[in-house]
């Protein structure tokens, strides 16, 4: 039965900016999915953004929303999550955003190990600048600050997150909008900081660049290009050149920030109470 | 059979169904937020969508439901629909 989106989408700004065919739509879509799965009152969902194509996307969803400054979503989120530990807060960025300018952010936020869900959209480039080269752009393809092929190898998303702490990470991709959908849920439902890395597919700016000016191409070379963990743990090194690893890639307990900061607030306090007393 | 229809307006209008085949799917296109990407059409198992040349629209082409009878409902076309522009009933 037809998923009502409409629920969830300010439906006066529609239809959305994104280029036809583009990724992003498809990890929104799995999102509100797993929002409506969480049983959550829109009222108690914050869902922040920085700059770029995929941070369009609290523009266009009916909760609260905020749209930051670039790279900078994770530091608004920290201090909203802990002004209101409450709420739901969800982040989402796309590669240029979470991995280059808010790189230094998000290494802190996987270390706090704060209650809140990232999605990084990868789509391999900044796409809303003009299709600059960025940390995941994969070795050899082009941009147009890498006009023969970026010479920086790429940046894996989910193993930075996983060493800096992270305690909820998985990867999926838009072609299999349902397992992202999954790993959303399960990112939600986690208490601490959950990263899910969405790859997905601009048409327009890496796609036209790399012989792969349609979204279906794009979609089909990202469906062929990811490797379920199950199998990859199998697989030499040299297979898995070139492709990503897709699935529940960690999961793990660690105490989370707001509670540690609540208990560090009562102990102060005691000690206040103390020294007066 | 089951009813399709391209609609035209924006919002979801009422579709009437008919009685007999009341479990039949129904696939509601948007036509106004389709921006004629295919992705629908590669998705789909069973080869019900088909994109139709639409010169009066600025992406030129828009998806048309063609064999309705064969949608399984599985929703892999409304899930990889960037454009929330595609709906099964
Ligand atoms: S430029 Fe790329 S990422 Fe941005 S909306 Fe267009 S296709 Fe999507
Ligand atoms: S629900 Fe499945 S079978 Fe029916 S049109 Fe969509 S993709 Fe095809
Ligand atoms: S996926 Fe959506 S936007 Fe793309 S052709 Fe199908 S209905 Fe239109």
């Amino acid at each position: 039965m037809a998923f009502d989106y409409e629920k969830y989408l300010r439906m006066e700004r529609m239809p959305h900016m994104w280029c036809p065919g583009c990724g992003i739509g498809i990890v929104v879509k799995a999102m509100l999915r797993a929002i409506e799965k969480m049983g959550w009152s829109q009222d108690d969902v914050a869902v922040v953004s920085g700059i770029g194509c995929t941070s369009r996307t609290p523009g266009y969803l009916d909760f609260n929303t905020l749209h930051t400054t670039h790279g900078r979503a994770l530091a608004f989120a920290t201090g909203l999550k802990l002004a209101r530990p409450d709420k739901h807060v969800i982040v989402i960025s796309g590669d240029g955003d979470a991995a280059a300018i808010g790189g230094n952010h998000f290494l802190h936020a996987c270390r706090r190990n704060i209650d809140i869900t990232l999605i990084v959209v990868n789509n391999y480039i900044y796409g809303m600048t003009g299709g600059q080269a960025s940390p995941t752009t994969p070795f050899g393809m082009r941009a147009s600050t890498a006009p023969y092929g970026a010479v920086d190898p790429a940046m894996d998303i989910c193993q930075v997150a996983i060493a800096a702490g992270a305690t909820y990470v998985a990867r999926g991709t838009v072609a299999q909008g349902l397992l992202l959908e999954r790993y959303i849920l399960n990112g939600l439902k986690h208490k601490g900081f959950s990263v899910i890395e969405a790859m997905s597919d601009c048409p327009v700016q890496y796609g036209r660049r790399n012989r792969m000016s349609s979204a279906v191409e794009m979609i089909q070379w990202i469906r062929d290009h990811g490797v379920p963990v199950t199998r990859a743990k199998e697989l030499p090194p040299e297979e898995l050149e070139g492709k990503f690893v897709t699935g529940e890639l960690h999961v793990a307990e660690r105490p989370e920030y707001t509670e540690e900061y609540r208990r560090l607030i009562e102990k102060a306090q005691k000690a206040a109470e103390g020294a007066h007393g | 059979m089951a009813e399709t229809r391209v609609q035209e307006g924006k919002a979801a209008g009422a579709v009437e169904q008919p009685s007999p085949g009341k479990s039949l799917p129904r696939i509601e296109v948007i036509a106004d937020f389709c921006k004629g990407c295919e992705i629908c059409v590669v998705m789909c198992p069973r080869n019900v969508l088909e994109m139709r040349a639409d010169p009066s629209r600025w992406v030129g082409s828009v998806v048309a439901v063609v064999r309705p009878e064969a949608c399984t409902r599985c929703m892999l076309c409304e899930v990889h629909c960037p454009d929330f522009a595609i709906k099964v009933f």
